[in-house]
């Protein structure tokens, strides 16, 4: 078989069951969907370029609050004392406990960042069809997909921390609007690498099929 | 027309970047790779269906253990209080973080909660070569589920939680929490076990 993509033989890979079919099974309104698991069929993901731009724009608008604001606020005996991401990562450090706060340092700060620079990139290079380095690239997005729900660590550390510590008059966590905001962050990039389509940055490497 | 056997080859695209491989039989635990990106294609995994039932089984049992008994005891200043795994998001309802307890709700107990049932209820019919009412549907759903069960990156917000009380209080862990880490356990092994090209392809010659 000579080397060629689904595309080019006028075929569709089923993101869900893999199956390879033509596109011929149609829904009820019409749409085409896979002969064996249902799902929507289509030669790459919809608007997938315009949908992950979306999210990454505002996932970055985000990204300002969810750092400046505080992400949670310990109270203990009427004194509060704001923790923002940086700074809960800090006091880590400041405990001793190396290698949690070197976790949570990647999980909350380098994650995130790695997931906009990247998609940013990713999304850029199929914007201006570029030719260079596919494989290191279709790297990247796989890293990028992999990686993103573990920056939830601080949001869970947050549930657990309220729920543990409510002495009302002695010591209360109230969570912050920063927790909010970075929580949406962790969404948004996530939801970007579901929608962007590294078969894109394939694409603008071989000659048009049709 | 289904292409998945054409002229008796199967024919796979690589989801990465889309190129056409013409499938081999692999043997136990080896796997395939695509020639242009090298993205995984399938895997051969051993008695797959069997090992993925069995460990959602056991996943669903530590997963009620996890819900029902005390989660962790916080001990400050000669008083003590206890939570569950849901007081958090309870908490957190009060406290006017509707949007964050949503979320928490939903990739630490709703998401896990339906993939291992949603798991056990098609692959068990499955292994007694029946298909259950829905069955793709259902395993189609499972599969988008997947990235969104975070049981595991809880367990991690647990940890540094105990981390950062242990200077000032005491954090006694309870049955649930035990049922927590083995839950992480049975649902990752669940998960490294499943081969969802051997579901789909049973699919093909069950019974509906």
């Amino acid at each position: 078989m000579t080397p060629m993509t689904a595309a080019q033989a006028s075929l569709i890979s089923c993101t869900t069951c893999r199956l390879v079919s033509r596109n011929r099974s149609l829904s009820i309104k019409g749409d085409a969907i896979c002969p064996r698991c249902g799902a929507k069929l289509a030669h790459r993901k919809p608007n997938s370029l315009t949908r992950a731009w979306a999210m990454i724009i505002a996932a970055y608008i985000l990204y300002i609050p969810a750092n400046v604001y505080p992400i949670m606020t310990v109270i203990s005996f009427g004194k509060g004392e704001p923790d923002t991401i940086l700074s809960g990562v800090e006091s880590l450090i400041a405990s001793g406990w190396w290698p949690l706060a070197v976790l949570v340092f990647f999980a909350s700060i380098i994650v995130p960042l790695i997931k906009l620079f990247g998609l940013t990139y990713l999304a850029a290079s199929v914007q201006c069809k570029w030719q260079w380095h596919p494989k290191q690239r279709t790297m990247l997005y796989r890293i990028t997909e992999a990686v993103g729900r573990w920056s939830m660590i601080d949001i869970f550390m947050i549930t657990i921390l309220v729920a543990l510590v409510r002495l009302e008059a002695i010591a209360t966590i109230e969570p912050g609007a920063g927790a909010t905001s970075f929580a949406a962050v962790v969404v948004l990039t996530m939801f970007a690498a579901m929608s962007f389509d590294p078969r894109l940055m394939w694409d603008a490497i071989e000659p048009r099929h049709d | 027309m289904k292409m998945g056997n054409t002229a008796g080859h199967f024919i796979i695209a690589c989801q990465d970047c889309d190129l056409l491989h013409r499938q081999r039989l692999l043997h136990d635990g080896e796997r395939a790779t695509c020639s242009r990106c090298g993205a995984v294609l399938y895997r051969k995994k051993r008695n797959s269906l069997d090992y993925t039932l069995v460990f959602s089984m056991t996943a669903l049992v530590f997963f009620l253990m996890a819900n029902v008994f005390p989660f962790m005891t916080f001990k400050y200043e000669g008083r003590v209080q206890e939570s569950v795994l849901f007081t958090g998001v309870k908490e957190l309802f009060v406290q006017d973080m509707w949007a964050v307890a949503t979320l928490v709700l939903f990739v630490s107990v709703v998401i896990p909660l339906l993939k291992v049932i949603g798991m056990i209820y098609v692959l068990l019919p499955l292994k007694l070569h029946h298909q259950p009412w829905q069955a793709r549907r259902i395993f189609r759903f499972v599969e988008v589920l997947h990235p969104w069960a975070m049981v595991d990156v809880y367990m991690l917000g647990v940890i540094v939680a105990m981390v950062k009380l242990n200077d000032f209080a005491t954090i006694l862990p309870g049955a649930a929490l035990y049922s927590f880490a083995a839950l992480l356990i049975s649902m990752a092994a669940a998960g490294a076990a499943l081969d969802p090209h051997d579901v789909w392809e049973r699919f093909d010659v069950a019974k509906e």
